[in-house]
């Protein structure tokens, strides 16, 4: 919402200044934006040309003496074909910037001739296209004034940034009224006379739409004269942006914007019939002002006549009625539209004007008529003619809402203590009418406040217009403890895996949650539900199943750059479905190139290998460990999705049936279809699967207890079946003894000819920890001897000889 | 020249030439040996008289314990020649580089800083932290909040919609964390102190717009919370998480659809150095949130009475925050996953934002 300085002061009185008034606006919620205050016309003056003699270098050029008012002449040299003796222009000085030519003048020689300034066009001033010749003013123009003060170019525009809620502000008379209220200046009295008028209007106005216009006003002017409206009227509306097209449509356009009423007027000539307000019919077109064709839904509502929709209502009217220099019976319409309506229509149309602006906030409906008399006087005063009688149709009146508003909810809310009476003051200052003074008092809502329907919007008037820096800061009582753990167990693992993670070498990312539908599916996902109707862009359509294709992407990007080395995670949500519980929190990581935990590339230590499965299992096993599960009872499956390497991934479960993640190199068919290239490895542990710690009574650990006997290791090699997994090996040893062997690991794996088609031999160490005696040679053979019995139970597998 | 002196000095010349242990231990074996020159000296005592033996004796014994010494004083001498030697053959070059720590490689997305940052600040105002799902119906994002059905308020969330279920329902991304507001006060009764971060999504996208974002909402709800205490938690919050001294805040009368009153918050602030932020200075204004009094609507479709129960709550981005506190530019980068961006704006693993610690190293 655009407005200047001399345009406010039609309806405020007020000595306050621009940077007073600028600050007021803000501070009461209508944010100033940007503010013109035409500083930069300043510095031209109005000068006269004594005399103008050719210059004796150049054919095109003239050396002008001018007088700038302090009696001085001043040599200027210039090429305009209107430089004369007598002229009377606008002059600027050296240093002085001038906008059209981004040029700061300084004293040069043109040709040989010195020149001391500058007689200025009209495009130089960037006041319109205007370069055939210097601006040529009125010989009583004051010499030695400004020329923008003069020309009454100076007037400041002020852009506001204006909230939804705010329909009464849409108007220059409106903003007057809140910054009267707020007590910088007086509102001026904005009542309009009604003008007579002299027979009923011919055309009559029937609604059929009722419900999307609750009220119609229709009024002829005869016998007008169209033509460009006069200079003061055009300049004000170029100031706020507007483009003057003739007198009838400017006047329009003048009252859209200082009473916040969007009017149409049409040429009486060209409509055919009475006029009807209706719903358009299906596919139904109109060619509107803007030159172009809109095609029309039974859900807008428009004003036709005999030949067909004469306008859009309340968005824009329509090419052919349009008044032109020609128009001399002039209809001029004020109505009203559902605000709903307007607004749908307007966003289906893909229309913007400042009628549909101010309509979808909704427009004060006892200002209809008034409107109509406002443009009738208007009208006559700038084109003449002779008005008729107005027609109101299907307006029933307006009925005030009352707001029950007791005065304590001011400081109930605010925490400031307001003087009722000041309050009460301050609301009938905005329009609001108090009925009486008891408490609760009932408080009627003037019409033009649409927004206003209970007690904590009248709290808000009062705020904003006694001043929200008058309230000041106080503390929020303290819950009187030391504060507790805020985090949930969730918040508190995702956390966790984050910082474990990155602790691991791994980089956080943060990817897109929607991602290519080719990528969805590859990764289990691509549901119906999980796609987006209307996407940012084709390849960010459907929510993300998994955060391994964002990171495979996301590592590819840094490849093409250059950097094929990349560690990669993210923890955040992925989506089985549409509902809440169907958001999964996933910690995911990828590793490409020979991004290792130890480090990428090569190193004169030893080169770092590929990126492979094991990596991906232990940043797993990891992030499974910093979020809290029990990393001692997993286990550690093949069968990972289809989207891995078969014989490259596992799968890591708690139990048979609580899945916590996935690791793996990827199967080329996947890389593939990504379009990436490896080596790479990645995971996929749920952060949420994770079972929730049980609440313990206390926090005191276990007792520690240290055995007083030595611990010893026993090496073990066992030959197995190919197919035979580590895993299985292991446990078993482990299982041999519950009480000795505390620990196994897996030292050597072999295979060769020696051992045999489809053999493998499986070296391991077993720790023995004695707790009750030392152990006698005879103990230990009986140890080996189950341990070596266990394995090959379990696996087959029998001792290396 | 006596015998013992004579073969004193043939030993000691011995041991004084041995130039390795394998040489001492001959000199040592071919005189204190079993059949070692000094032991056969010793031998030969038994069979001394008296007298002889007097005299006899100490010369032997003084020459077995000279020459046991000698031994020894040159086998030390020897086996610090060897390890001098052994430390010259083992010396490496120093200046060879090591492999950075995993942990000096890692980086926390700054996005996951800032909510760190923010969780400590509000934890110490008690609040606690809630979350809520990104996919949400029409209601929790909108009706619930306050926006009716058509209202162009709607329209100024740019808002991703589903496609319509059998029953011609759409859900849609959220376009604020605000949903988890009705969400929590269908579940929690008041008081309620919560920050909401999360991630939320609105189809838009430039240099400061991204179709996906990141906001943190505030909640309070009791029986007295008013605007004097937003304002006061509110400039609270910031200087702690601008680590600034002072703030100066200006709080402007604004709407938005689910408070009443509502405010928008700029914040003071000096940007005459360029790709640079300093708060708590300067002469420029930025806007940096939104708040208000949650409407009476709200509270009814959060189930608690307007006329007991009141609060407030605000809203901002955290990609924002964190673009104005650590100085990025640009915010598509921070969904590029580009590891030169990550590691320059990225934080140490181990940089775990505390009041007791700073927020920030």
């Amino acid at each position: 919402m655009k407005l200047t300085l001399s345009w406010l002061k039609d309806h405020l009185e007020t000595d306050a200044s621009l940077d007073e008034i600028v600050e007021r606006l803000t501070s009461i919620g209508l944010e100033v934006e940007h503010v013109d205050d035409k500083a930069g016309l300043r510095p031209f003056v109005i000068a006269k040309v004594l005399t103008a003699v050719q210059h004796p270098d150049a054919d095109r050029l003239r050396v002008l003496s001018v007088d700038t008012g302090d009696g001085k002449p001043i040599q200027v040299v210039c090429g305009a074909p209107n430089a004369r003796a007598g002229l009377v222009g606008a002059f600027a000085a050296p240093g002085t910037y001038v906008p059209g030519i981004d040029v700061t003048l300084s004293v040069g020689k043109i040709r040989g001739v010195e020149s001391h300034g500058m007689m200025c066009s009209e495009r130089e001033l960037e006041l319109s296209e205007e370069h055939n010749g210097i601006i040529d003013l009125p010989e009583d123009a004051p010499v030695g004034t400004s020329f923008a003060t003069w020309a009454k170019l100076d007037d400041p525009v002020i852009d506001i940034n204006l909230t939804p809620n705010r329909p009464d502000a849409t108007s220059i008379y409106g903003i007057a009224r809140d910054l009267a209220a707020s007590g910088l200046g007086k509102l001026k009295d904005g009542t309009v006379a009604p003008v007579a008028g002299n027979g009923p209007c011919p055309i009559k106005v029937a609604i059929e739409a009722p419900e999307l216009c609750p009220g119609f006003a229709l009024r002829l002017v005869k016998g007008v004269k169209n033509g460009p409206s006069p200079k003061w009227l055009q300049q004000r509306l170029i100031a706020i942006g507007l483009r003057p097209i003739n007198a009838l449509v400017d006047i329009t356009n003048y009252i859209t914007f200082d009473r916040g009423r969007p009017l149409h007027v049409f040429d009486a000539a060209k409509a055919k019939g009475d006029l009807v307000v209706r719903r358009a019919a299906q596919g139904e077109k109109v060619l509107a002002l803007d030159g172009r064709e809109y095609e029309l839904t039974p859900e807008m509502c428009v004003i036709a006549d005999g030949n067909g929709v004469e306008s859009i209502a309340g968005i824009m009217g329509g090419e052919y009625s349009g008044c032109d220099e020609n128009t001399t019976d002039v209809l001029i319409e004020s109505a009203l539209w559902e605000p709903l309506n307007v607004a749908r229509t307007g966003r289906e149309l893909g229309i913007i004007t400042d009628a549909r602006y101010r309509f979808e906030r909704g427009v004060d409906p006892e200002f209809m008529v008034p409107g109509v008399e406002l443009a009738t006087k208007m009208v006559i005063e700038l084109c003449g003619g002779a008005a008729g009688e107005t027609q109101v149709v299907g307006y029933a009146g307006h009925k005030p809402k009352i707001v029950s508003f007791p005065h304590a909810e001011v400081k109930r809310l605010t925490g400031i203590e307001v003087p009722k009476a000041e309050s009460l003051a301050i609301l009938t200052r905005l329009g609001f009418e108090p009925k009486g003074d008891g408490d609760p008092v009932d408080v009627a809502v003037p019409s033009w406040r649409p927004d206003v329907d209970g007690k904590a919007d009248l709290v808000e008037e009062v705020m904003r217009i006694h001043g929200v820096d008058r309230i000041a800061p106080q503390p929020l009582g303290a819950h009187d403890a030391v504060n507790g753990k805020i985090l949930t167990t969730l918040q508190i693992r995702t956390r966790a895996a984050k910082r474990a993670l990155a602790v691991r070498g791994m980089m956080e990312a943060v990817t897109w949650s929607f991602i290519p539908a080719k990528h969805a599916e590859l990764f289990g996902g691509g549901q119906k539900e999980l796609k987006l109707a209307n996407p940012i862009a084709a390849d960010m359509s459907d929510m993300r199943p998994s955060l391994l294709p964002g990171l495979i992407a996301a590592a590819q990007r840094n490849a093409d750059r250059g950097i094929g080395d990349v560690a990669l995670f993210e923890v955040s949500g992925t989506y089985e479905g549409d509902a809440p519980d169907k958001q999964r929190r996933v910690a995911a990581g990828v590793r490409r190139g020979t991004a290792k935990l130890d480090g990428a590339g090569r190193d004169w230590v030893g080169n770092a290998g590929s990126v492979g499965v094991f990596d991906a299992k232990a940043d797993a096993i990891a992030a499974l460990e910093a979020v809290g599960a029990p990393v001692d009872r997993l286990q550690v499956e093949t069968g990972a999705p289809g989207w891995y390497h078969p014989g490259r991934s596992g799968v890591i479960k708690l139990g048979p049936k609580v899945v916590l993640g996935h690791f793996g190199e990827f199967h080329p068919k996947t890389l593939e279809a990504l379009d990436v290239s490896g080596p790479l490895a990645g995971f996929e542990v749920f952060v949420d699967a994770a079972p929730e710690p049980k609440a313990k009574p206390t926090r005191t650990k276990p007792k520690l207890e240290l055995s007083a006997f030595q611990r010893v290791t026993r090496d073990f090699a066992f030959v197995v079946d190919k197919a035979v997994e580590a895993g299985t090996l292991t446990k078993a040893a482990l299982a041999a003894d519950k009480k000795l062997v505390t620990g196994v690991s897996v030292f050597d794996i072999f295979e060769g000819p020696s051992l045999g088609e489809g053999k493998k031999s499986i070296a391991i160490e077993v720790s023995i920890q004695p707790v009750e005696k030392t152990l006698t040679d005879e103990d230990f053979e009986a140890l080996a001897g189950r341990i070596v019995d266990n394995v090959r139970k379990q696996t087959g597998g029998i001792l290396r000889g | 020249m006596s015998d013992l002196e004579a073969l004193e000095r043939s030993i000691t010349s011995e041991i004084a030439t041995a130039s390795d242990e394998q040489a001492i231990e001959a000199v040592r074996v071919s005189a204190l040996g079993k059949k070692g020159s000094v032991s056969e000296l010793l031998k030969t005592l038994g069979a001394m008289s008296a007298e002889e033996r007097q005299t006899k004796g100490p010369a032997i014994n003084g020459l077995k314990n000279r020459v046991t010494e000698a031994l020894a004083g040159r086998k030390a001498e020897l086996k610090d020649a060897a390890i001098t030697a052994r430390l010259v053959a083992e010396k490496v070059d120093v200046t060879l580089p090591v492999r950075q720590s995993p942990a000096e490689r890692g980086r926390i997305h700054p996005i996951s800083q800032v909510i760190d940052e923010i969780a400590a600040i509000f934890g110490d105002l008690g609040f606690a932290i809630a979350e809520g799902p990104d996919i949400e119906t029409d209601y929790y994002n909108f009706t619930a909040l306050n926006f009716p059905e058509g209202h162009p308020a709607r329209e100024m969330h740019d808002t991703f919609f589903f496609q319509p279920d059998a029953k011609g329902e759409r859900k849609v991304l959220r376009t604020h964390t605000s949903p988890v507001q009705i969400r929590t006060m269908e579940t929690q009764k008041p008081p309620i102190r919560i920050v909401i971060p999360g991630k939320t999504y609105r189809q838009d996208s430039d240099a400061t717009h991204s179709p996906m974002f990141h906001q943190v909402e505030g909640l309070v709800i009791d029986k007295s919370a008013n605007v004097a205490n937003m304002k006061w938690v509110l400039e609270e919050f910031c200087k702690a998480f601008f680590e600034v001294p002072q703030v100066k805040m200006r709080f402007r009368p604004s709407f938005f659809p689910f408070t009443e009153p509502s405010l928008e918050v700029d914040i003071q602030c000096d940007r005459s150095r360029p790709g640079e932020v300093r708060f708590g200075e300067g002469s420029d204004w930025m806007e940096i949130l939104g708040c208000g009094m949650v409407h009476p609507n709200v509270l009814r479709h959060g189930g608690l009475d307007p006329d007991e129960y009141q609060g407030f709550a605000w809203g901002m981005g955290i990609d924002r925050i964190a673009m104005l506190k650590y100085g990025m530019p640009d915010l598509r980068a921070f969904f590029d996953a580009d590891v030169r961006w990550l590691q320059h704006y990225g934080f140490r693993p181990l940089d775990i934002p505390t009041l007791f610690g700073g927020l920030s190293s």
